[in-house]
């Protein structure tokens, strides 16, 4: 033992008696910090502010419902861009879901070998692919064959974004649907088709339709892969192989025109788009969301204290 | 998954050999997607190429009238890479900051802010860029720009220009504030996935809460973290309509970007602003293929690195939970 | 907890008043004393209201099934639980001549007099052995490379470690064993120079062999520091500690010299615990 008392006396006495001024820095950084979050939530706050505000002052039941009025007269309505979107929300779900699905089904039950993990790995960084190339994508597969912009192009445009997501969830959800359970299954001399679509998916459901949902959100709002293959219009829906317009086209035209009028109609726009999304948001997280989100546990909580 | 593969094979039937099959099928969907979309973009822009050849990367002309077609694309990518790396440079810091008070806060504090957070991702990109157009770029050209103008404006050439608002700058802030919910969430699980123990040790020694950051958490989760941002780095790279509708849309050698406050034009937003209008017979469309090559090349190593270290990173975290 | 052979304990004979004068016959000066400490998780109680006196320079052990409190009583002589989320301390726990948990004394004031070892070792894994050695002490503002180096190597000496990583100072902790990288956390918290020391099962996780230098290593420390250590190894706590708490449930049931609570236990409960009835 080398150290005695006096020495380690002495090595206290080289301390610095900085505590204050470590607890001053401490301090800043945190008011710095929480200025962080408070520099993040003014966007968040102003946008909703803004959109509402302005929005609500266009909406009426002409501007619902009708077709877009001539130019800058502030006349008119967003009826087919709001049928447009409900329609390519509908179409891009029916090709990506099923593909979501069975991919997130591979994953899952299948999921144990390269091309699983190749799959695994590169469905994450399809997920983060620029969504304009792959609107020049369906483009070049859809619009460019067969000649003309088409609704079809913009769902298929869509549904590239949608089913990674799709997979992603469903993957994740249909993990945590314990192994006995398949086990089970096979005891009773099931198939495993059957299995995987009678026990494990239904056991697995919320978490799956909170990925559609989440999905669905993500591709309401997407404008750029639009752009090149439904094009928009300003009439209403009037086949599968034509232009076709939805929200996000037809509030980037308004905002771009010069006329208060046209602006104020993007806004309106914007409220109902922004309706729909938050709308869908809040719904995973009031219903599906497996304790995770705020409102599910500010739920749970209620449960709790009136048991 | 197969805890018991003699009892599944038994079983496997004729239907389970085609449910396989499909599932496979569907699995390997988006490889096969990948691949034809990067051949579909080679091939369409195969004619660029060749007129252009190297020059169409490292030229900054732009002219689509018929005789006198020139395209370099260099401006585009410098514009992207920019505003991509501003909005990395102001987002980051502020991503990190917030993952570090939400993981921090109480529950009750904590969680409706993650929520709020997060809830910024969920705002498409066409209402940001209508909130910017309309709404922040008034403010940020009063109350930001012409400040920094009339400060530093005849100095230093980062602030020359005219402060209009729709610039480089706005663009970038707004990209910014895009990634900040997915950074600052990433950032916040790889925070978490810090052992208690790294905290404690910290503590002990006396450290205050930042202190702590410094030595227990940041060393720890910083290949994760370097990861998170990179990933915000490939959001920015790939935004389109909010960046189309701020950054002043100019065409050629003046989109060059040289200072804060000059108009400019990105990869994604020239392609938004020109495609619906450039024929296929010219090579206009050629072109504006090429370009969106290079964007899917450029996003997809950025989001491959970020990839493999946040995957790292998070195995780390099961390996350090396990032992 | 799960292993009870005897019904579940009444603990009505309470002796706990009488401890803190009764425990010491002889005048001891008191390095920490711990008044009344209950220790609140949510609604949960983990410790109920234990008193305990901890002379200078001699080894407390606190013993106990898993379960019982011991290691967050421990805790709370650091004040370890300001972090954790919804956990409440009540009672005083004093320093010398200060209380610990006075509203207007951070906790970083002290914890530099207190040291402590965790159950598993934590050296922080992205720097070198010398730079875990000396974190503390650049907390603390010493700069100086010159007695950086001297406390680094005294430090290690003292818990036994210098003679195998004096050649390679700059590799990685994660490269020691486990029983090497206890061994470096405990240099890391000497180096701070602290009056007490409180190890949480330093050896739980480690082989015998290095099981036993940590034991070496805690005989030569008490002739320097007042040493209080939480173990679920009764042998552990008859070979290194001068005085033995007994908890059981959150409550102390019984504290004394540990000869003398090994060989004569005054309560039934104790008695039956050493005699490993239940545990």
């Amino acid at each position: 033992m080398s150290t005695t008392n006096e020495k380690r006396q002495e090595y206290r006495a080289l301390f610095k008696n900085n505590v204050k001024k470590r607890l001053l820095v401490d301090k800043i950084v945190h008011i710095i910090i929480f200025a962080f979050v408070i520099i993040a939530i003014i966007p968040l706050g102003s946008i909703l502010v803004e959109v509402f505000k302005n929005g609500i002052t266009a909406i009426s039941y002409e501007f619902l419902t009708a077709t877009p009025g001539s130019i800058g007269s502030g006349d008119g309505g967003i009826g087919p861009a709001i049928q447009g979107t409900l329609i390519i929300i509908g179409l891009a779900s029916l090709i990506g879901v099923p593909i979501g699905v069975m991919s997130g089904i591979f994953l899952s039950e299948y999921g144990d070998n390269r091309l699983a993990r190749n799959v695994r790995f590169f469905n994450d960084v399809f997920m983060e692919f620029p969504s304009i190339v792959l609107g020049i994508f369906a483009f070049l597969v859809i619009v460019l064959i067969l000649g003309h912009f088409s609704v079809w192009a913009g769902a298929f445009a869509l549904a590239l974004i949608m089913f990674p997501i799709v997979a992603r969830t469903t993957e994740e959800s249909l993990k945590m649907v314990p192994i006995t359970y398949r086990e089970a299954g096979t005891a009773l001399g099931l198939k495993k088709w059957v299995i995987t679509f009678r026990i494990v998916i239904s056991a697995a459901k919320s978490g799956m339709i909170t990925g559609i949902l989440l999905s669905v959100s993500r591709i309401g709002g997407e404008t750029a892969p639009l752009i090149m293959t439904i094009l928009g219009s300003s009439q209403f829906f009037s086949g599968l192989d034509v232009p076709m317009d939805a929200l996000p086209l037809r509030i980037w035209r308004l905002s771009l025109l010069p006329y208060e009028s046209s602006q104020l109609q993007g806004w309106g726009a914007a409220l109902v788009l922004i309706f729909i999304i938050i709308g869908i948001n809040m719904a995973i997280r009031y219903h599906f969301a497996n304790g995770n989100g705020i409102i599910t546990r500010l739920i749970k909580q209620g449960v709790r204290t009136k048991r | 998954m197969e805890k018991n593969p003699d009892a599944y094979r038994k079983q496997s039937v004729r239907s389970d050999k085609i449910f396989k099959l499909a599932a496979t099928i569907a699995g390997s969907f988006v490889l096969v997607i990948i691949a034809l979309m990067i051949f579909q973009l080679i091939s369409e822009s195969y004619p660029i190429w060749e007129s252009e050849g190297l020059s169409f990367i490292i030229g900054t002309d732009w002219n689509a009238v018929e005789g006198r077609e020139s395209f370099g694309a260099l401006p585009y990518i410098a514009g992207t890479l920019v505003t991509a790396a501003l909005a990395m440079g102001i987002g980051v810091p502020l991503s990190i900051g917030i993952a570090m008070f939400i993981s921090d806060a109480p529950a009750k504090i904590g969680g409706p802010l993650g929520f709020l957070v997060e809830l910024l991702a969920a705002v498409p990109s066409i209402i940001y860029g209508l909130w910017g157009l309309l709404v922040f770029r008034l403010y940020f050209q009063d109350w930001v720009e012409k400040p920094l103008h009339d400060l530093f404006g005849d100095s230093i050439f980062l602030f020359s220009g005219t402060p209009f608002g729709l610039d480089i700058i706005t663009a970038s802030v707004i990209l910014a504030i895009m990634i900040i919910p997915t950074v600052s969430s990433v950032s916040r699980e790889i925070m978490k996935a810090v052992p208690q123990q790294q905290r404690e040790a910290a503590y002990m020694l006396g450290a205050t809460k930042w202190e702590m950051f410094k030595l227990a958490v940041f060393p720890y989760s910083k290949t994760g973290l370097i990861g998170a941002s990179i990933l915000g780095l490939g959001r920015a790279v790939g935004e389109t309509m909010a960046v189309t509708m701020l950054i002043g849309n100019a065409t050629g050698i003046s989109a060059f970007p040289s200072s804060f406050f000059k108009p400019s034009q990105t990869m994604s937003s020239i392609i938004a602003n020109e495609f619906v209008e450039a024929s296929p017979a010219s090579l206009h469309l050629p072109a504006l293929i090429g370009v969106a090559l290079i964007l899917l090349l450029i996003a997809i190593v950025i989001n491959v690195i970020a990839h493999l270290l946040v995957t790292r990173m998070m195995k780390i975290k099961e390996g350090a939970i396990n032992n | 907890m799960t292993a009870l052979s005897v019904s579940p304990p009444k603990i009505t004979n309470s002796i706990d008043s009488e401890i803190p004068s009764s425990v010491f016959n002889e005048e001891k000066k008191f390095k920490m004393i711990a008044e009344n400490v209950s220790v609140y998780y949510g609604n949960t109680m983990g410790v109920k209201n234990v008193t305990m006196k901890f002379p200078e320079k001699s080894v407390t052990a606190l013993i106990g099934p898993s379960g019982c409190g011991k290691t967050t009583f421990l805790r709370c002589l650091n004040r370890m639980h300001d972090m954790t989320k919804n956990a409440k301390v009540e009672g005083k726990v004093m320093l010398d001549d200060i209380d610990l948990y006075d509203k207007s004394i951070d906790p970083i004031y002290h914890r530099r007099k207190v040291g402590m070892v965790f159950q598993k070792p934590n050296p922080f894994p992205t720097m070198s052995i010398y730079d875990n050695v000396v974190a503390g002490l650049k907390l603390n503002g010493v700069k100086d490379k010159r007695i950086l180096d001297e406390i680094v190597e005294d430090s290690l000496k003292m818990a036994y470690l210098w003679d195998e990583v004096k050649n390679d100072l700059k590799k990685s902790a994660i490269e020691l064993s486990g029983g090497q990288q206890q061994r470096l956390c405990i240099a890391r918290a000497l180096a701070i120079q602290p009056e007490v020391l409180l190890m949480d099962e330093p050896a739980s996780a480690l082989d015998p062999i290095a099981t036993q230098k940590i034991e070496e290593t805690i005989m030569e420390l008490k002739k320097e520091y007042t040493i209080i250590i939480v173990t679920h190894n009764m042998q552990q706590a008859v070979r290194v500690s001068d005085y033995t708490g007994f908890m059981y449930l959150g409550e102390l049931i019984e504290f004394r010299e540990t000869k003398k609570l090994f060989t004569d236990p005054k309560n039934e409960l104790t008695a039956k615990y050493v005699q490993g009835h239940f545990g």
